[in-house]
Order: structure tokens, then C-alpha cells, then sequence
């Protein structure tokens, strides 16, 4: 369990503006283990979601790579399967068929007709939405769009989860919901996480390391928080905690005394 | 625990609170069309009486009204022909077999002069030929210029110069074409027929390639990366994934497709002198008795009419196919 499962060296990325080229990201390095729960967090246009796209596949590092188990990472694929920002559903499909689309594609020939439906209706349940199976995302909320989504990912069986502010857009308490959801999944499947987050808080409860980035542009990794909580946590308790105060405050610290937003 | 005896007339009220919400929103939507037809009525009628022509009085609605019970009289008439023709044919080759078992009978198709319904059926089945035509090209078409660039900067200039062709100068080529190609001793389809269909699957094809091509290339980004993290295949990612985005703009561009050929076909039927609505509105015009002023309103207001039940027709495939349940489609 100790070995590196995924592992980014020297990512750098530039991208062609009209005023040249653009370097967004330079020397980003990050090892991460088997079922880690690491979460991204930096301010906003630092980076981040390039960083998620280049360990997806969608976009080409121009400098250093990816190698996930021993493989090099260049396009996407299923095995790093993604929570978009804004869950990303097809408008078309009901929420059973979107899953199943996915699943279709990721176990054609491996599952029977039976057994598919089965891990469809499985992962519904997973998210708590088997009562929505039938209705098609323009029907539901957007709390319940994201559970979609996280099952839909959750359904291809990745061997990378890689969320993009899965929870950005959603009330407290919905939020809450959902990352208790989240710890839940995380405990009983072990998936590897990666999960980009502005909320101080969220980043806490769920991670087990905090990837702190600086600013762009040339962004990298600022620092690296462990975060040594026991799990299951339990968001009631960690708010008596001193540790989580703790973790809590560096975090704080890092990105408004260390990386101030340069005034824009 | 309702108590009836108090439920029962609040249920009431509420009945007629919706039945009055219900006709305060029919009313005006059924009243305002009316009015507008009433109005114009009285308008052509006014109009009509003020206008002479070289063949009387321009036709007023009573005319036109009148002009079309004779068009549904003769057709009717035609029809008993037709089935009399056939009746006399097939007793006389009764006869004949009765007489000689081995005789040759023919049966030979009835050859009046088509009627103003006969020319509607006509019209519409060559529009429709010429749409299907169209779509069969128009759309695979533009899904590929949506998908890919180079094809697309490869194709637009084509289609932006090819784009505001009017049909009837097509015409003359595709009927020089048809000619030439269509050779066949026993055609299945008349050259006429072909001609038209072609002209109009022409001049169909622009608004459907445009809105395709416009629908796939907006598409979702994010669908786009839906679709690659699940590394569809090509075929499947045209399948599943661009064909349904582009559904909507795939459904705009038929109706305009099917409106402009409607337009178009008329037209050609005209000049071309193939059979059809067209023709029958020339044939009037030549013909210039006292009746063909109102037989032409009368095919004015019927081309008008189909062109209206075909986009409705439309409509409601679009409203049936599309999934974007909460656009306002008009
Ligand atoms: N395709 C692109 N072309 C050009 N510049 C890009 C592209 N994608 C991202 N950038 C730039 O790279 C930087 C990082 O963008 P990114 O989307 O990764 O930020 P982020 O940290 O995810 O921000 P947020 O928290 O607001 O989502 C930004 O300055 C952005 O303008
Ligand atoms: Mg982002």
C-alpha cells in the first residue's frame, strides 16, 4: 500500500494566448498512494483544474507527465474517471442512463445484461438516488445532478476518482450531505481520490493531504498539509477538536498571509 | 379527516376558479385569431371589390369559396370517369377471356386531366421526395463539418456561395442533367417528377448542412469531455453523444429546409411546367377564363395552408424527439 500508485513529475503546462504563450503550471510534482485522499486547494485561476485535466488525460502536459501505476498517462480513459464542476450530464438521458452509458462502455463483455443493471442500480443506490432513476436531469436538483455524477464516475470503477469542485455549487446543507456521502463511498471502496475544493473546511474533514498551490502564473505546489485525523471522522466531533483547529488554521494561513491574492 | 360537509363546497369554488383561469387563457388565444381572420376577410373583400382586371373583378372570398366547391365538383366528376373507364375495361377483358382463355388482356391506366387534388397529392409527394433527398445529405454532412475544421473550412465557402442560388436557375441544369442521365426505357419515375425533386432537394439542402453544422460545433464542451473520458469510439460518440446535442438545431434547420422547399417547388413547377400545384396555377393563368382568378386564390390559399400543416407536422416530431423539454418551441 506503500508504493506510489500515481505520480506527477516536473508537470509544467503553457497554453497559446493572443500575447504568447502562457505559462499556467511549472514543476508541479505530487506522489500520491492507494486509496489517498488528497484534495487541491489554491486560489481561484491558480491552476487546479488544469492540474485535474492533465492527470485526467484531457489536457497534454508540455513539460514532465503522469504515470499512473507504472503507465505513462497520455489521453483519457476510464480508469481516471471525472466529476465535473458542473456535472456534466447528458440532457438527453435519464439518470439510469447515463450511468448505464458509462458502465456499458467500461464493462462491455466483462458483464452480462443482468449484472450490468444490477451495478447500475448498485451505484444509484450508492448516491442515494434510486428513487430518481427515471427522470431526466432537467427534473432533478442540482444536488441530486451531482450525485449523478459522482455515480456515474463511481460506476466505471476507477482506479483514480478525480472530482472538480464536485460540491462548489451547492447549499450547506446539501454539501454536508454529500461529503458524508462522500467519507462513506471512500471507506467502503478505497477508491484514490483526487478532489479540488476552495472550502477550507470540506478539505479538512475529507482529505488525508492537503495540496496547497500557489499562485499563478507558473503555479505549483506550495505545500503539502498531512492531515492526521482518524476516520471515520465525524463532522460534530472535529469541531471540538484542536487538531482540526489546527490543520484548519494552516491552511487558513497558507492561502491568505503566504499566498495572498495578488490584487487583481 | 376532512369534514364533507365543508369540503364539499370548497371543492366547488375551486372548480370554478380553475374553469374561469382555464377560459381566461383560451379565450383570448382562440378569440384574437378569429378577429384576425375576420379582419382580413373584410379587408380582400373590400379590396377585391376595387380592383379590376383584364379577366373581371379580382376574386373575393366569396368566389374563392365558391371556385373550390366547383374544383371538389370536378374532381369528383373525374373520379366517376375514372371508375367508369375502369368498369367498361375490365368487362370488355372479361369478354375476351370468356371468348378465347388465352387472350392477351391489357390493363391500361385511365389518362384524364389531373385535378387540382390530384396536383396537391403530386405537389406533396415531391416535396417530400426532394426534402427526404436533402436530409439524407444534409445532415451526415453537417455533422461532419461540425466535427472537424479542416472539412468544415474546406466546405463553407461552397455552401456560403451555393447558399443564395435561387432554384429557378438550377433548374434548367438539373432539367439538361436529368435528361441526359435518367435514361431508362421504363422509368420509374417521370423525368418531370426527378426534375423538380431534385431542385428542390437543392435548394433543401443549405439550412439543414448550416443549423447541423452550427449544433455540433456549440456543443457542450464538457459533453465532449464526458464523452472522452469514457473513450467512446467514433461511431458511438457520433451516436450517443453528438447526434442527440445537436438534435435541436438539427430539427431548426429541417423546418426551415422543408419551408424553402415548399417555396421552391411551386416555383419550379411553374417554369418547368411538371405537374404539380405549380402547374395548375399556370394553367389557370394561361387558360385566363372568368373563373381562374379565383381558382388561383383558391391554390394561393391551399399552398399557404400545407406549407402551415407541414411545419406544424414538424413541430410536433421536434417536440416528440427532442429532450430539451423546457425550450419554448414556436
Ligand atoms: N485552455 C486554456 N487556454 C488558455 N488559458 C487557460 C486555459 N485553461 C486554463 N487557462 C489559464 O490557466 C490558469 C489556470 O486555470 P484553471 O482553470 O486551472 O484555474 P483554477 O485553479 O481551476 O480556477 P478556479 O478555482 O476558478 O476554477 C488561468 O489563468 C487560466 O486563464
Ligand atoms: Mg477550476
Amino acid at each position: 500500500m506503500n508504493h506510489t500508485h500515481l505520480e506527477l513529475t516536473g508537470v509544467g503546462i503553457s497554453f497559446p494566448t493572443d500575447k504568447g504563450l502562457f505559462c499556467a503550471l511549472q514543476n508541479v510534482n505530487l506522489k500520491i498512494d492507494k486509496g489517498e485522499f488528497v484534495s487541491l486547494i489554491g486560489h481561484s485561476g491558480c491552476g487546479k483544474s488544469t492540474v485535474l485535466n492533465i492527470v485526467a488525460g484531457l489536457y497534454q502536459a508540455s513539460t514532465g507527465g503522469v504515470i499512473l501505476d507504472g503507465k505513462e498517462v497520455n489521453s483519457p480513459g476510464p480508469e481516471r474517471a471525472v466529476v465535473f464542476q458542473n456535472h456534466s450530464l447528458l440532457p438527453w438521458l435519464t439518470c439510469y442512463q447515463n450511468i448505464e452509458l458509462a458502465v456499458q462502455q467500461v464493462f462491455k463483455g466483462r458483464k452480462g445484461k443482468a449484472e450490468m443493471r444490477e451495478w447500475i442500480e448498485h451505484n444509484l443506490n450508492l448516491v442515494h438516488m434510486t428513487h430518481a432513476r427515471d427522470k431526466r436531469p432537467s427534473e432533478i436538483s442540482g444536488g441530486m445532478k451531482q450525485r449523478i455524477g459522482i455515480g456515474r464516475a463511481l460506476a466505471m470503477q476507477p482506479k483514480v476518482l478525480l472530482m472538480d469542485e464536485p460540491f462548489g455549487a451547492l447549499d450547506a446543507l446539501t454539501r454536508a450531505h454529500l461529503q458524508d456521502s462522500l467519507m462513506e463511498i471512500h471507506a467502503d471502496l478505497g477508491n484514490t481520490v483526487i478532489m479540488i475544493t476552495h472550502d477550507v473546511d470540506e478539505a479538512v474533514l475529507l482529505s488525508d493531504r492537503i495540496v496547497m498551490m500557489s499562485n499563478g502564473p507558473s503555479a505549483t505546489v506550495g505545500d503539502i498539509l498531512k492531515v492526521d485525523l482518524a476516520r471515520p471522522r465525524e463532522r460534530m466531533a472535529l469541531a471540538h477538536d484542536p487538531r482540526y483547529h489546527e490543520y484548519r488554521a494552516a491552511v487558513l494561513e497558507f492561502l491568505y498571509q503566504r499566498q495572498r491574492r495578488p490584487a487583481a | 379527516m376532512s369534514n364533507p360537509a365543508v369540503a364539499q363546497p370548497i371543492k366547488d369554488t375551486l372548480k370554478t376558479a380553475r374553469k374561469a383561469a382555464l377560459a381566461k387563457r383560451w379565450l383570448p388565444a382562440l378569440l384574437l385569431p378569429v378577429v384576425g381572420l375576420l379582419a382580413f376577410l373584410l379587408f380582400w373583400q373590400l379590396a377585391a371589390g376595387s380592383i379590376d382586371t383584364s379577366l373581371g373583378k379580382f376574386p373575393g372570398p366569396a368566389q374563392a369559396v365558391s371556385q373550390f366547391s366547383s374544383l371538389v365538383d370536378e374532381h369528383i366528376a373525374e373520379q366517376r370517369k375514372a371508375d367508369a373507364f375502369y368498369q367498361r375495361q375490365e368487362a370488355r377483358n372479361a369478354e375476351r377471356l370468356a371468348k378465347d382463355p388465352d387472350a392477351k388482356v391489357t390493363v391500361r391506366p385511365y389518362t384524364g386531366k389531373p385535378t387540382f387534388f390530384k396536383q396537391i397529392l403530386t405537389s406533396l409527394y415531391t416535396v417530400m421526395t426532394g426534402f427526404a433527398i436533402a436530409s439524407l445529405i444534409a445532415i451526415p454532412l453537417g455533422i461532419v463539418c461540425g466535427l472537424s475544421r479542416p472539412i468544415y473550412n474546406a466546405i463553407n465557402p461552397l455552401i456560403q456561395v451555393f447558399k443564395p442560388v435561387s432554384p429557378l436557375a438550377w433548374l434548367p441544369l438539373v432539367t439538361m442533367v436529368v435528361s441526359a442521365v435518367y435514361t431508362s426505357a421504363d422509368p420509374l419515375f417521370a423525368k418531370s417528377f426527378v426534375t423538380s425533386a431534385l431542385t428542390v432537394a437543392l435548394c433543401c439542402l443549405w439550412p439543414t448542412v448550416i443549423n447541423t453544422t452550427v449544433g455540433v460545433a456549440n456543443m457542450d464542451k464538457d459533453l465532449l469531455n464526458v464523452s472522452r473520458v469514457l473513450s467512446l469510439s467514433p461511431l458511438s460518440h457520433v451516436r450517443r453523444i453528438v447526434l442527440p446535442a445537436a438534435i435541436p438545431m438539427i430539427f431548426t434547420g429541417l423546418r426551415l429546409s422543408l419551408a424553402t422547399g415548399w417555396m421552391v417547388l411551386i416555383a419550379a413547377e411553374m417554369l418547368a411546367q411538371n405537374p404539380g400545384l405549380g402547374k395548375f396555377i399556370w394553367d389557370e393563368f394561361q387558360n385566363g377564363s372568368s373563373n381562374s382568378l379565383g381558382r388561383i386564390m383558391v391554390a394561393v390559399i391551399v399552398i399557404g395552408l400545407i406549407g402551415f400543416v407541414l411545419d406544424r407536422l414538424m413541430l410536433a416530431l421536434q417536440r416528440r424527439v427532442s429532450w430539451d423539454k423546457n425550450a419554448d418551441l414556436r
